[in-house]
């Protein structure tokens, strides 16, 4: 099973290892009804290839183009999606909910 | 995240001990706490409270935001009886990410062709239950009916600090069951601790049903009142 969020740790651990750049996002915190729990993670590489879900897909596309910049950059961003940002992000959770996602890369 | 530290980490949790991992929200600096650092820890009130929920979630603390990654072990359930309610009882835990291992010296039980998908020890509790390793991330369900092989696999699952220890049996063989542990030098404490009739009350009939209300009651102690010893 690659399911669960300390599977997806080891897969970044093994990516890296594999000389993968690769990006951590962890959800840290959510207010209303948010898809996914305070410590859910998504991994990204440097190609954009991701494992694990941090909104049960309503803003995964926008945390992977951020996650890639943050590989590229190696600098960590905290990131805030709700419906009030849907039009600064393009994206939204349909839920109502919000959530705060930090990204940061694995050196 | 350095990979040293994702590496330990994962290292942690490959050995089924529990870490924290603290980042600053502010300057992206991380540490690692391992549970045995957990009590020398200048946050050891806040990071032990962590490991009871289980939770990972935001703390304050002197104006600075930090991120508490809490990593515990996954939870682990062995099963003492390769019976009916076993066979219900092995794919619903395994399809709610518990770590099913089942247990019973009758090979006639034990069969793979029974249980195909799960961990199968056709083995007393006594030889069985080493191998498997009991810890606090561990909830046990003894089914078998049969004092022989249930009372010395839930004496091993109290003295190992099991979070759930359940024991399938109406209230008067819990009885004779009391009397008999009693008997064995167990605390009344310990004892109180073993859920009989095992499961939540919610009318099952089926082997899935009581599977079903086996597997709330052991997802209801592992959320809400999980007490680490």
């Amino acid at each position: 099973m690659r399911s669960t969020d300390a599977d997806i740790l080891a897969t970044a651990e093994s990516w890296r290892r594999a000389g993968r750049g690769v990006a951590l996002a962890t959800v840290v915190e959510t207010w209303g009804s948010a898809p996914r729990p305070v410590g859910s993670h998504l991994i990204v590489d440097q190609e954009g290839r991701f494992l694990g879900s941090v909104s049960g897909g309503c803003v995964e596309g926008a945390v992977i183009s951020e996650a890639v910049e943050v590989i590229a950059g190696g600098k960590p961003r905290l990131l805030e999606f709700g419906v009030a940002d849907e039009t600064a992000w393009q994206v939204g959770l349909s839920c109502g909910g919000r959530i705060k996602v930090y990204v940061e890369p694995i050196d | 995240m350095r990979l040293d530290l994702l590496s330990t980490l994962n290292a942690e949790r490959a050995a089924r001990r529990a870490a924290i991992l603290i980042t600053d929200m502010a300057s992206g600096e991380q540490r690692l706490v391992r549970e045995v650092e957990v009590r020398d820890d200048p946050l050891a009130v806040e990071l032990e409270e962590r490991l009871r929920s289980g939770k990972s979630g935001l703390l304050e603390v002197e104006g600075r935001q930090l991120f508490l990654t809490v990593q515990a072990p996954p939870v682990k359930l062995v099963v003492i009886g390769a019976v009916h309610i076993s066979q219900a009882l092995a794919p619903m835990a395994q399809g709610l990410g518990l770590d099913v291992t089942i247990v019973d010296p009758r090979t006639a039980f034990a069969s793979p062709e029974r249980f195909p998908d799960v961990r199968l020890l056709a083995a007393w509790p006594d030889e069985a239950l080493p191998r498997v390793g009991l810890d606090r991330y561990t909830a046990m369900a003894a089914l078998t009916h049969d004092p022989k092989i249930d009372d010395p696999a839930l004496m091993a699952a109290l003295q190992a600090g099991c979070f759930y220890v359940g024991a399938l049996g109406s209230k008067k063989t819990h009885a004779r069951r009391v009397e008999r542990l009693t008997a064995a030098g167990v605390s009344a404490t310990e004892i109180g601790r073993i859920h009989a009739p095992i499961g939540l009350d919610i009318g099952a009939v089926s082997p899935a049903e009581i599977a079903l209300s086996i597997l709330a009651e052991v997802v209801a102690t592992l959320r809400t009142d999980r007490r680490p010893r």
